[in-house]
């Protein structure tokens, strides 16, 4: 089989059965949801932070689902896709100066975010796909090159681009909703969704996820895996334009803005399992949610240590969860 | 009868190791071929350099046209299924995902291709939404089969369907390829160590030996050929 | 002798020649420049123990240099201990750190173990933010004293060679054919008898030792200053940079790999294609990329490909 998989480029893996999800960890998940709706009723904060956290945790969950993506195909961790999400909000932002409307530009930046992940795994990542440690550094190159050529073209001051979804706060009762978040949470729920929708009902979606599978036998089905793996990044880029696009609002524009949230989607990716798209979601969500209300009620959590304190729960996890939250152990053919 | 498939001469290698050294066969339009052989004597590598999922060397020749340097996908759209080693199942998607894949390379509405499988293959009306993973071998084998039915292909490739099955399934299977064949005209290449239920099966038979082509011919022939007898059939 | 270790020592004397020498035909600036391939070469030494030798990955190697850096400077600070004193120091602390993460370290591998030391690259300079009275916050803290650059220089290569010595001599023996096991094949290393978490907690210990004696170095070089954002993720990744274009499992290509990611982005800047700092990057950026595409087995990679070239007739094996 190894012939076979020098001519395809990548390993021959064999994926597990079923999925990873467990009875433990969904009553715990529902306990915590719980947890967080009587605590929202109860204290107008707690349900402010716990909105806020979910729509930190939304873009969170949107990077963290394009690493997911990227990996279940490939078996690689992309360490540029936060900079391709920024490089794509750029972007967006140049068309604004051009007078486009911000939800034209908006739509025009993911399409140029589909074309960029596209072309990243054509030209860059298919040479060197046979060997994990040879794309991981390719990554890490492109992560330099793509914050050296945006600081090159709009320099490194901070940028603004027109709010998508206005400044205006909702009151329910005491407690205030920024328009901003819940458009957040909007805006990618309909993203993932879509995806959803894309790879459970469609010829392609399923190609995509045949070929991430058991490219041998995909190939053998008249699949171009090659192809589906392209279509896969350029998907996942999608994914983090509108991370990017989304957190824009927030810290507004610059070449390190997508940085940290970079950090935690990988947490976030890791927590949920690297192999299951609805474990980067949730773990996303989780995390965005805990580290906001860690933050506001244990004063020891500064935010030096909001980074720290997202990969301790991350090792915690992992110890009792080797492979994520809804992870199972891959079993390779020897 | 025309060729549908020829192969003249092929080598092929995994590595700088050569599994197959100048292998020639025919398979006719319509015919059951069989390629007997033990372990190691090169069956799957056959069948393997006819999908291109094997550096080769050699002629291989479909429908008269020369298949050069193009991958496994384009073959797959030629119109040749080839069922590998492993039965290429996805064991994670479902039942009908499979299916569905198999009719990938096809344009147009396949709602005619799956009621025809649900005649050869009624159980799978109640399994569409069971992971694949969790058939039976049996099951299995015969969900390949009709995966590859799916693809409504001229050419059947098909690696050792009889393995790790129970004699009953062997039989069953080896019936249904037969009627596939007959009913649906369905060309095959069959490799197989089960030389007994491949020689019923077949037309023409090749006995394969450390990759080189030691006999060939019509199997009632080779089934009462003495080495064959003693060496593949037992007696 | 076999004629193996007969080239090595001749290369390893050679190699021993230029250096003394150098620092005859360079000023300082250019002395502190090759010091800090120094630096680089025994970091990436540590990191190719652990990654290229025991086939653990880890992008936190960046930690345990700041981990090294700050037992310099605080000891140079707080207790005004001999600056050559503090690198013995550094290396026992770091080596202990990487224990400590070594052992929980044993449950993951592949990705799981990358991004467990990436966790821990990306905090211990959080930390440092954190408790800014004792470590100095954002601006950080200095040592007593800064060394100039020919003392940098010297020291910096004198613990280059006795810790390439020292790796040498733990890799040729049964404990690198341990860790070497480890990398291939655990499961035939227990049979064999090799005890994984041991070994591989080993790994850890020395390769972070390697890297604290790097961070000391590091910090010495920079004025005797340590600040939290020189020790950030992007030092880890230059060091794996460097790993992978010295090629992984081979002791000679960290020589290559060293030279590349310590002179490549001060060679960049030069480059006047795009004139601002950021031009720098664009290059950095392109020529790792470029090595990558070209060389995905980095320098030992092909080292081993020219000796298995024809005509040159060699018995020996990559020990």
């Amino acid at each position: 089989m190894t012939e076979l998989a020098q001519r395809l480029g990548f390993a021959n893996r064999s994926r597990r059965v079923g999925t990873g999800v467990s009875i433990p960890v969904v009553i715990i998940l529902v306990a915590a949801a719980i947890f967080l709706l009587v605590g929202s009723l109860v204290s107008p904060i707690f349900a402010q932070q716990t909105v806020a956290g979910l729509a930190q945790g939304a873009i969170f969950a949107s990077l963290a689902l394009a690493l997911v993506l990227i990996y279940r195909a490939t078996e690689v961790v992309n360490f540029a896709q936060g900079e391709m999400a920024m490089a794509t909000t750029y972007f967006a932002y140049q068309l604004t100066l051009w007078h486009l409307s911000y939800w034209a530009a908006f739509f025009l930046a993911l399409l140029m975010g589909f074309l960029l992940g596209v072309v990243v795994q054509v030209v860059l990542i298919r040479p060197v796909q046979h060997s994990v440690i040879a794309v991981v550094i390719v990554t890490v190159g492109l992560f330099v090159l793509i914050d050296g050529l945006v600081t090159w073209k709009w320099g490194a001051d901070l940028k603004f681009m027109p709010a998508p979804f206005g400044n205006q706060v909702y009151h329910v009762g005491s407690v205030a909703f920024s328009r901003q978040d819940l458009g957040t949470l909007v805006v990618t729920i309909v993203s993932v969704v879509l995806l959803w929708v894309l790879f459970r009902f469609t010829k392609l979606g399923l190609a995509m996820r045949a070929a991430a599978l058991r490219p041998a036998s995909a190939a053998l089905v008249g699949v171009r895996v090659n192809r589906m793996l392209a279509i896969g990044w350029g998907l996942a880029a999608v994914l983090g334009a509108v991370a990017g696009l989304m957190t824009e609002p927030t810290v507004f524009l610059q070449p390190t803005m997508m940085q940290a949230v970079l950090l935690y989607a990988f947490a976030a990716a890791v927590l949920g399992g690297l192999e299951s798209p609805a474990g980067a979601v949730v773990g996303g969500l989780a995390l965005g949610v805990f580290l906001n209300l860690i933050g506001q009620y244990v004063g020891f959590a500064t935010s030096e240590l909001r980074l720290p304190i997202a990969f301790f729960v991350l090792l915690v996890v992992l110890l009792v969860k080797p492979h994520g939250l809804f992870g199972r152990k891959q079993v390779r053919r020897v | 009868m025309t060729a549908l498939l020829e192969l003249e001469n092929v080598t092929a290698r995994y590595g700088p190791v050569e599994a197959l050294h100048g292998v020639s066969l025919t398979v006719a339009e319509g015919e059951i071929v069989t390629v007997l052989g033990a372990n190691g004597a090169g069956k799957t590598t056959t069948l393997r350099a006819v999908s291109n999922t094997v550096r080769r060397d050699g002629v291989v020749r479909f429908d008269g046209r020369v298949l050069g340097r193009a991958g496994p996908e384009s073959v797959a759209g030629r119109g040749i299924a080839h069922v590998p080693e492993g039965r290429g199942t996805f064991a994670e998607l479902t039942v009908w995902e499979n299916l569905r894949l198999g009719a990938y390379s096809r344009s147009g509405s396949i709602k005619g291709d799956f009621e025809r499988v649900l005649s050869y293959f009624p159980w799978i009306e109640d399994r569409r939404n069971q992971q694949a993973g969790t058939l039976s071998g049996g099951e299995q084998q015969m969900l390949a089969l009709a995966r590859a039915f799916m693809q409504r292909p001229r050419l059947l490739l098909l690696d050792e369907p009889s393995l790790g099955l129970a004699p009953v399934l062997v039989t069953e299977i080896f019936r249904i390829i037969r009627e596939l064949n007959e009913q649906e005209g369905l060309t095959v290449l069959v490799v197989e160590q089960n030389a007994h239920i491949a020689l019923q099966v077949a037309q023409t038979a090749y006995v394969l030996e450390v990759g080189r082509v030691v006999l060939s011919g019509p199997s009632s022939e080779l089934q009462q050929h003495e080495s064959v007898r003693r060496s593949y059939l037992g007696y | 002798m076999s004629r193996r270790l007969a080239i090595a020592i001749a290369c390893f004397l050679v190699a021993a020649a230029v250096v003394v020498l150098l620092p005859f035909e360079l000023d300082g600036y250019h002395e502190g420049l090759a010091a800090k391939v120094a630096i680089f070469f025994i970091a990436v030494l540590g990191l190719n123990i652990l990654t290229g030798y025991t086939g653990q990955i880890s992008i936190g190697h960046g930690a345990f240099m700041a981990i090294g850096g700050y037992t310099t400077v605080i000891m140079s600070h707080d207790h005004h201990t001999n600056l050559l004193l503090t690198l013995p120091l550094a290396f026992v602390i770091a080596f202990g750190f990487g224990v400590i993460v070594g052992i929980p370290a044993l449950r993951f591998s592949g990705v799981y173990l990358a991004l467990v030391t990436f966790a821990f690259a990306v905090s211990v300079p959080q930390f440092a933010l954190k408790f800014s009275t004792f470590l100095g916050g954002s601006t950080g803290i200095q040592t007593a004293t800064a060394p100039g650059h020919l003392w940098l220089y010297v020291v910096s290569w004198s613990c280059a060679g006795i810790l390439f010595l020292v790796a040498w001599l733990v890799l040729r023996g049964r404990t690198g054919r341990a860790f070497r096991s480890i990398r291939d094949s655990e499961i035939a290393a227990t049979a064999s008898g090799v005890t994984l978490p041991i070994y591989k907690t080993l790994a850890f210990g020395i390769s972070a030792a390697f890297a604290g004696v790097a961070g000391s170095l590091f910090v010495l070089a920079t004025n005797g200053f340590a600040q939290p954002n020189e020790f950030g993720v992007f030092l880890s990744l230059e060091l794996l940079v460097g790993a992978a274009v010295a090629g992984f499992g081979s002791l000679w290509g960290v020589l290559v790999g060293a030279i590349f990611i310590a002179l490549l982005p001060t060679v960049s800047a030069d480059v006047p294609l795009i004139g601002s700092a950021h031009g720098q990057d664009v290059v950095f950026g392109l020529i790792v990329i470029g090595v990558m595409l070209l060389l995905p087995t980095g320098f030992a990679g092909l080292l081993q490909r020219l000796r298995t070239l024809p005509g040159i007739r060699t018995a020996e094996k990559e020990g």
